[in-house]
C-alpha cells in the first residue's frame, strides 16, 4: 500500500506537465465550448471588456436542425447523408484496391516487387495540403491534366471534341435522392483520395499476407482447392483481422478529412460536397458564429462518438467470427 | 488527428517489406501481365509527381501549362517563389521561417510533455489511470478543429500591450498542440510498453530513482519514438493551416506556407502561373518526403521491437 501511494506520487509527477497543459488547451476549451453552445457568442463579445453574451438556450442546436444558419447552402442533414457516403465508399474502395494490388506483389517470382512497393508508398508521405492543391489544379476544366488526358483518348479513338467538363463545378449532379446528392465534384474528390488512400491498406494487407503459412496453401492444394476457394478459406480469413481494425481507423480519418473537400472543390458545387469539419471551420472563419460553431461541434462529438461504438462493436463482432 | 501516426508507421512498414517476398518461378507470359499491371499502377501513382515537376521546370512559365514535357527546362519558377511566392510582399523564407517557428514549438513540446506523461502511463500503477487514459483517447478521436470556436475565443482574450497571443505564431503552435500532445503520448507509450521491465529492474536494484531510470534507462531506448513523434510534430506545425488561416490572416509577416499555398489556388489563382505553384508545392512537400525516407531506418527499428511484442 506504501509502494502503491508513493507510486501513485511519483506518477503525477510525471503527469503534471501533461495534465497542466491539456487541462488548459484541450479540456477546459471543450467544456467552455459546451457553455458557448447555450449562448450567443458572435463578433460583438469578442473585444476586449465586451459585455458577456446572453443565454439562449437550446436555440443554437435548433437553427442548425432547422437549417436556420446564414451559410450559403447549409443542410445538416445532407451534409451528414453525404459525410457518411464519403467516408463509407472511400474505405470500401480503398480497402478492394489496397488487398487486390498486396495480392498482386505476393505473387511468388514476380521480378521488381521491391522497387514497386517503393513507388506505391510514395504518396503517403506528401503533406494532404499538397495532395489537395496538386489534384486540384489536375481537375482544372481546361488547362488539368485529366481533361487534358481524357481529351488525348477520345481524340484519337472517336475524334470527339476535347473534354472540358468542370469536375469541381459542374452543377448538375450525377445523383439527387432527397438528402442523398452526389455532383461530379465528388467522382473528383474520391479520385484524389484514392491515389492517396488505397497504399496504405495494401501496406496492412501485405503485412497480413505474408503472416499466412504456406504449408495452408499446400494443404488446400492437396484437397484440390482452386484459387477461388484458397482465397475464401485461407487468405480471408487471415487478411480480416489486420484489414478491420485499419478500415474502422480509416473510415474515422477519412470522415473528419478536411484537405480535400475545402482545397479542391471547396465544398462546392453548392455546398454538395461539404463535410461536417469543413463546415465548422467556415462557420469560425467565414461567418463568425461562434455560438453555432460551438453547438455544431458538440453534434459532430456525438455524431463521432456514435459512429466509433458502432464501428467497435462491428469490428468486436466479426473479430469473434475468427477468433 | 492521427493519421501521421498509423501513415508514417505503415510506410516504414512498407519499406521493410520491400526486402521480403516469396522467390519461385513464374511462366513467361504471366510474368508480362503482372509486369504490365504493376507498370500501369505505378504510372497512376507516380503521373502526379511527375506532373507538377515538369509544370515547376517549364521555361516558358506561361499561366497554363498544357504538355508533359515543356521544351527545355528552367528553374525561373523556383527562383520567383523565393523571392515572393504570392502577391503579398513576403518571401518563402519569411513563410519558412514562421511554419518552423510553429513546427519547433509544437514538436519540441509535444515530445517532452508527452514523454514523461508516457513513461507514467506505461510503468507506474496510480489511481484515476484508467479515467485518464480514456479522456486522452477520446480527444485523440477528436478532428484538430473540434475546439475551433473557444479556441478562437480564449486566446484572444490573451492581450498583453500590442501582442495578442491569438493572432501571435505562439497561439497557433498552441492550438495544434492541443491536439498533438494527446498523440505524443499514447505513440510513447505504446513503444514504451515494448521495452522490458527487467532493464529498469537491474537499475533500481542499483540504487537508481524513478527519475534518473527514465533518464538514464528508457529515454536513450526510447530514441526512435521520441525522433519519430518530433518530426510528426514538426509536419503537424509545418503544413498547419486551419488554426493559422484563422489566427494570422491579418498579418502578412506572421503568414505560413499552407497560408500562402491557399492564396496561390484561392481566388487569385488565375494570376498565379502554374510553374509557380508547381515549385511552391514541391518546395513544401520535398522536405517532408526527404526526411520521412531519413527517418525510415528508425521507424523500422521501433517496429521491430513492437514486432515481438506483436
Amino acid at each position: 500500500m506504501w509502494q502503491r501511494s508513493r507510486d501513485s506520487r511519483t506518477a503525477y509527477m510525471f503527469l503534471l506537465p501533461a495534465l497542466l497543459v491539456m487541462a488548459i488547451i484541450t479540456f477546459y476549451p471543450l467544456v467552455f465550448q459546451v457553455w458557448m453552445s447555450f449562448t450567443d457568442y458572435g463578433l460583438t463579445n469578442l473585444r476586449y471588456n465586451a459585455p458577456p453574451p446572453n443565454f439562449v438556450g437550446l436555440q443554437n442546436y435548433q437553427r442548425i436542425l432547422d437549417n436556420n444558419i446564414v451559410l450559403p447552402n447549409f443542410d445538416f442533414v445532407r451534409i451528414l447523408v453525404f459525410n457518411l457516403f464519403w467516408a463509407l465508399s472511400n474505405v470500401i474502395i480503398h480497402l478492394i484496391l489496397g488487398v487486390a494490388v498486396a495480392l498482386i506483389l505476393n505473387i511468388k517470382g514476380l521480378k521488381f516487387r521491391r522497387i514497386y512497393r517503393a513507388i506505391y508508398i510514395l504518396p503517403v508521405v506528401i503533406p494532404p495540403i499538397i495532395v489537395a492543391t496538386v489534384w486540384r489544379n489536375l481537375f482544372d476544366p481546361q488547362y488539368g491534366a485529366i481533361n487534358q488526358i481524357l481529351s488525348g483518348i477520345t481524340g484519337i479513338l472517336f475524334k470527339a471534341p476535347p473534354v472540358t467538363l468542370d469536375w469541381l463545378n459542374e452543377p448538375n449532379p450525377i445523383l439527387a435522392l432527397g438528402p442523398f446528392i452526389l455532383p461530379v465534384a465528388y467522382f473528383a474528390l474520391l479520385g484524389a483520395n484514392v491515389w492517396l488512400g488505397w497504399p496504405l491498406n495494401s501496406v496492412v494487407a501485405t503485412g497480413a499476407l505474408q503472416s499466412i503459412p504456406n504449408d495452408l496453401y499446400e494443404a488446400a492444394e492437396m484437397d484440390g482447392a482452386g484459387w477461388w476457394q484458397k482465397f475464401r478459406t485461407v487468405t480471408l480469413p487471415f487478411l480480416r483481422p489486420a484489414m478491420l481494425p485499419y478500415a474502422i481507423y480509416g473510415f474515422i480519418i477519412t470522415f473528419n478529412l478536411f484537405y480535400l473537400s475545402y482545397f479542391m472543390s471547396g465544398g462546392g458545387p453548392f455546398g454538395q460536397t461539404e463535410l461536417l469539419v469543413t463546415t465548422a471551420y467556415r462557420l469560425v472563419s467565414e461567418q463568425h458564429l461562434y455560438a453555432v460553431a460551438a453547438a455544431f461541434a458538440i453534434f459532430e462529438f456525438f455524431i463521432l462518438l456514435g459512429l466509433t461504438l458502432i464501428t467497435n462493436r462491428l469490428g468486436k463482432a466479426t473479430a469473434s467470427y475468427d477468433a | 488527428m492521427t493519421a501521421p501516426a498509423a501513415t508514417a508507421r505503415l510506410a516504414s512498414q512498407a519499406l521493410a517489406e520491400t526486402r521480403t517476398g516469396g522467390k519461385g518461378h513464374l511462366r513467361f507470359g504471366r510474368q508480362l501481365v503482372l509486369q504490365l499491371v504493376c507498370i500501369a499502377i505505378a504510372v497512376t501513382v507516380l503521373f502526379p509527381m511527375v506532373w507538377i515537376l515538369a509544370m515547376s521546370l517549364d521555361p516558358r512559365n506561361i499561366a497554363r501549362p498544357d504538355s508533359l514535357f515543356p521544351p527545355g527546362a528552367s528553374l525561373d519558377a523556383y527562383a520567383k517563389v523565393i523571392a515572393q511566392p504570392t502577391l503579398n510582399p513576403v518571401s518563402f523564407i519569411r513563410l519558412a521561417l514562421n511554419s518552423v517557428i510553429i513546427a519547433i514549438l509544437i514538436s519540441a513540446a509535444s515530445v517532452t510533455i508527452g514523454a514523461f506523461a508516457a513513461y507514467a502511463f506505461s510503468r507506474l500503477r496510480f489511481r484515476g489511470r484508467e479515467i485518464l487514459m480514456i479522456a486522452i483517447l477520446a480527444v485523440l478521436m477528436l478532428p484538430a478543429v473540434a475546439a475551433l470556436a473557444p479556441l478562437f475565443v480564449m486566446l484572444g482574450k490573451f492581450q498583453f500591450g500590442t501582442f495578442n497571443l491569438r493572432s501571435s505564431l505562439f497561439g497557433v503552435a498552441l492550438a495544434v498542440t492541443a491536439s498533438q500532445l494527446p498523440f505524443a503520448i499514447w505513440n510513447i507509450k505504446g513503444y514504451l510498453d515494448t521495452i522490458p521491465r527487467e532493464l529498469e529492474e537491474a537499475a533500481t536494484v542499483d540504487g537508481a530513482s524513478r527519475f534518473q531510470t527514465f533518464r538514464l534507462v528508457i529515454l536513450p531506448l526510447a530514441t526512435p519514438v521520441l525522433a519519430v513523434t518530433a518530426f510528426f510534430g514538426f509536419i503537424a506545425g509545418w503544413t498547419e493551416f486551419q488554426f493559422s488561416f484563422l489566427f494570422l490572416i491579418g498579418d502578412t509577416n506572421s503568414w505560413t506556407l499552407s497560408m500562402a499555398l491557399n492564396g496561390m489556388v484561392g481566388q487569385y489563382a488565375a494570376s498565379t502561373p502554374w510553374s509557380q505553384f508547381s515549385a511552391f508545392a514541391i518546395l513544401v512537400a520535398l522536405p517532408v518526403m526527404v526526411v520521412y525516407i531519413f527517418l525510415q531506418r528508425y521507424i523500422i527499428s521501433g517496429l521491430a521491437i513492437g514486432g515481438v511484442k506483436g
